[in-house]
């Protein structure tokens, strides 16, 4: 069901308290973005006279790249209200969470013992949970964890915006999500005062147009506790106490050829790589330059990925010198992490089909000599 | 290594050597089999170096002997050393030893027993080699344990109580002797040189158990925890220190036992305090000319002792607020300053005002800061000190609760 009427939950905030806004976000890629959206939320809000405060999670620092980090905007009624959600590094509960890469809401997993947390984790019964997106809202709720609370999704239009960090380049992302906030939350984020607020900064119609767009264009999908999905991996970590713990600041670390068990990393993916192994010429390229050591040798002598390690940076797919051999793929079109080349041992038709099905691209060798070099010893 | 060893047959028999604190050490490295030292140049620390290097040289010892470039990799390279399972030696001086100090700080909160001296030597600027206590005590809070010697018999007694103690695995913590520059490391004294069967007796294996960095043991030592574990670790560290008062307790019971040496208490040592109204208090070789002071006010009458403290951290509170409960007033005597601290005084002063607050019957404290820079700790300074600390104990007040400066030119 997906609607562009007022959310079925109104929302229990009121202006005698606060309003908290995080913004769930890829590491580095996205940094510059989310401060602009809470600094934004805060100096509109302080437009209508309400005090705020933005800050980054502490913690997030130094940021990785892609890997799920947060910041937050925090509006309320009076300063004593303010100086209560102060000296935090993570507001446990949300009145809004808005993430910035639809692909964020198969999980957050920023640090080891955060585990991998739906996205909607910190957000309170009937808040709101706003993502950007190209896609409907029951495709992205189908990726989604499902609903232990009721919640209104709310998608806005466009797709990740990696606007960058050092060099800005705005593609009215910020704006919009500005608009959707203040769909969601008018009584602290008036529409006129946002646009007000945008006009002044920026001298530009063409953002306060956005911000327009942005609130008109995002659309509610109320979900209600049940919804969503169940597949995805559960990750929690258990932290010690001191009488539990190793002392000296020790944990087991890996053992040779053993993968991380409780960090999995993942949760930093955009895209994925998948592999054509009837065009690899198996030339070792992306075993050796991946730099998260994701390839696996095959007894074929192909290389497949381990997708519960990849954190889909695109360098195998760069150095990968036969055309199409490994195509990087929108993660939300996955709602698995199996490892692919039995499938394509068992039944390579089938393989092929889901290759094609998922790049978009033909699975079919490219050349002559391309075919030449992958037959005969498997 | 360089240095080829002979099968050198170890002393066999107890012997007495004349020695300096330094040397004494380095017959302590000897004794305990000390896998790896790391050396770097400063006065007055440097005396073990060299003392060591010659040991090394005469075919009298096997410990493989790192010189750094500078004192942070001196104490990174022990720090490593100690968590790949070898027992370990380093120390410095002064600057020196707070070039060190990121190393210093890491290797407490990582619980590696390394064993140190901190040749007591006064900060630069302006250069000056006496002793002072501030290098050491600028360690005070972070986990490390600091025993204060007063003799070259103590230094090495020390030194062998501080393996055992430092690599108990209750404690696992890293030790800094504090040895006065000039009186102590520079100064020959006899000591009796134990043979390595007693010192085998006393000083069990290094052994990490499933903590040591080994292939056969993967483990990722201090991963970035933020406030997430932070505490924990702390409380750790903290639960830890507790437990050296045992610790040491035990190690100075089997040190008595198998040496013949070592005092009545492990934290004290207490000096014609049986009778006595008032007491000087105070770590290092500053106990040497007070114990004369007080053998001559005796002559004269008065009942004076001294109470000396043999371990400033973990600081034994309980036998303090025991001892000194017992006088009207106490003279605590800081070779040491800490600027615009309480009452301007000392930290021993404060540390010593602290332990006693809660006591219901408790002496006046009086802080006197003496010897700064290794200036000597001459009789009429004695005699001020004994003056000042029995008005005190009189109830002047105009003396008592204050810190005095001894010895310095107006
Ligand atoms: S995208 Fe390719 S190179 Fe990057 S982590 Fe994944 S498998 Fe490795
Ligand atoms: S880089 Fe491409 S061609 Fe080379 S082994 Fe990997 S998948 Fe095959």
């Amino acid at each position: 069901m997906t609607t562009t009427q007022a959310p079925v939950a109104p929302a229990q905030q009121n202006t005698s308290t606060d309003i908290t806004v995080e913004v769930v976000y890829r590491g580095i890629f996205q940094k510059t973005l989310a401060q602009r959206i809470c600094r934004g939320v805060v100096l509109a809000a302080r437009k209508s006279g309400h005090p705020g405060t933005a800050f980054a999670r502490y913690g997030d620092s130094p940021e990785r790249n892609g890997v799920p980090a947060k910041q937050f905007a925090v509006v309320a009624a009076d300063d004593t209200q303010l100086e209560a959600s102060m000296a935090r590094y993570e507001p446990s509960v949300v009145d809004v969470t808005v993430a910035v890469d639809d692909t964020l809401v198969k999980g957050v997993e920023s640090w080891a013992w955060y585990g991998r947390q739906p996205i909607w984790k910190p957000t309170k019964a009937d808040g709101f949970v706003i993502v950007t997106s190209d896609k409907s809202p029951d495709e992205v709720l189908a990726q989604t964890d499902k609903a232990e609370r009721p919640y209104t999704l709310a998608i806005v239009p466009g797709g990740a915006s990696f606007a960058g960090l050092w060099v800005y380049k705005d593609d009215h992302t910020d704006w919009r999500v500005l608009g959707a906030i203040a769909k969601v939350a008018p009584e602290w984020l008036p529409l006129q005062q946002v646009k007000a607020l945008v006009r002044e900064q920026t001298k530009d119609e063409t953002a306060v147009a956005s911000v327009q767009f942005g609130h008109d264009a995002t659309v509610f999908r109320p979900v209600a506790v049940g919804e969503g999905t169940s597949g995805h991996e559960v990750l929690q970590f258990e932290k010690p106490g001191w009488t539990t713990m190793r002392p000296g600041i020790v944990v087991d670390a890996r053992k040779p050829g053993e993968r991380n068990p409780f960090y999995k990393k993942y949760g930093a993916r955009t895209q994925r790589p998948v592999v054509n192994f009837d065009t690899c010429i198996k030339c070792t390229m992306c075993w050796l330059d991946c730099p998260d050591e994701c390839f696996e040798v095959t007894p074929t002598g192909h290389y497949e990925v381990v997708y519960e390690a990849c954190i889909g940076c695109g360098i195998c797919a760069q150095v990968c010198p036969v055309k199409d051999c490994i195509v990087m793929v929108d993660e939300l079109k996955f709602d698995e992490n199996q490892d692919k080349w039995q499938l394509w041992q068992k039944d390579r038709a089938a393989y092929n089909a889901w290759f094609e099905q998922k790049s978009g691209v033909s699975a079919e060798p490219k050349s002559k000599a391309a075919a030449a070099a992958t037959g005969g010893d498997d | 290594m360089a240095v080829e060893v002979k099968a050198t047959p170890t002393t066999e028999v107890e012997t007495e050597q004349l020695l300096t604190g330094c040397e004494a050490i380095a017959e302590a490295i000897r004794l305990a089999d000390v896998d790896v030292m790391a050396a770097y140049p400063i006065r007055p620390y440097d005396g073990v170096m060299q003392a060591a290097a010659k040991l090394i040289a005469n075919g009298k010892m096997d410990v493989e002997y790192i010189v750094a470039d500078g004192e942070h990799s001196q104490f990174e390279i022990v720090k490593h050393a100690s968590a790949v399972g070898s027992r370990v030696f380093v120390g410095s001086s002064g600057v020196g030893w707070f070039y060190a100090f990121e190393a210093i700080a890491v290797t407490a909160g990582l619980r590696l027993p390394v064993v140190a001296i901190c040749g007591n030597r006064a900060l630069d600027d302006p250069g000056a080699f006496g002793t002072e206590h501030n290098d050491s005590l600028a360690v005070r809070d972070l986990g490390w344990l600091l025993p204060w010697a007063e003799t070259a018999q103590e230094s090495m007694d020390l030194a062998l109580m501080a393996w055992r103690v430092a690599e108990d695995k209750r404690v696992s913590l890293p030790i800094a002797i504090g040895l006065d520059g000039a009186f102590l490391t520079h100064s020959q004294q006899p000591v009796k040189v134990p043979t390595k069967a007693a010192v085998d007796a006393f000083l069990p294996k290094y052994d990490l158990g499933d903590r040591l960095l080994h292939p056969d043991n993967p483990i990722t030592i201090a991963p970035q925890v933020d406030q997430d574990w932070l505490m924990e670790i702390r409380r750790q560290n903290d639960a830890a220190m507790r437990k050296a008062l045992t610790v040491i307790t035990e190690a100075h019971a089997d040190f008595k036992r198998i040496f013949g040496r070592g005092g009545d208490s492990p934290f004290l040592d207490e000096y014609m305090t049986d009778d006595a109204e008032v007491v000087f208090f105070g770590q290092g070789t500053l106990a040497l000319p007070m114990k004369v002071a007080i053998r001559r006010l005796r002559a004269q009458g008065h009942k004076v002792g001294l109470v000396r403290l043999k371990w400033f951290r973990p600081f034994p509170t309980q036998e303090i607020v025991k001892s000194l409960t017992r006088f009207k007033a106490v003279g605590v005597i800081d070779r040491d300053y800490s600027f615009g601290s309480p009452f301007y005084g000392g930290v021993l002063y404060n540390e010593v005002r602290s332990a006693l607050y809660s006591q219901t019957k408790r002496p006046t404290v009086v802080g006197f800061i003496a010897g700064l820079g290794g200036r000597e700790i001459e009789q009429p300074m004695a005699n001020e000190i004994f003056e000042k600390t029995m008005a005190a104990g009189r109830g002047d007040l105009s003396v008592g609760d204050q810190c005095h400066w001894i010895g310095v030119r107006d």
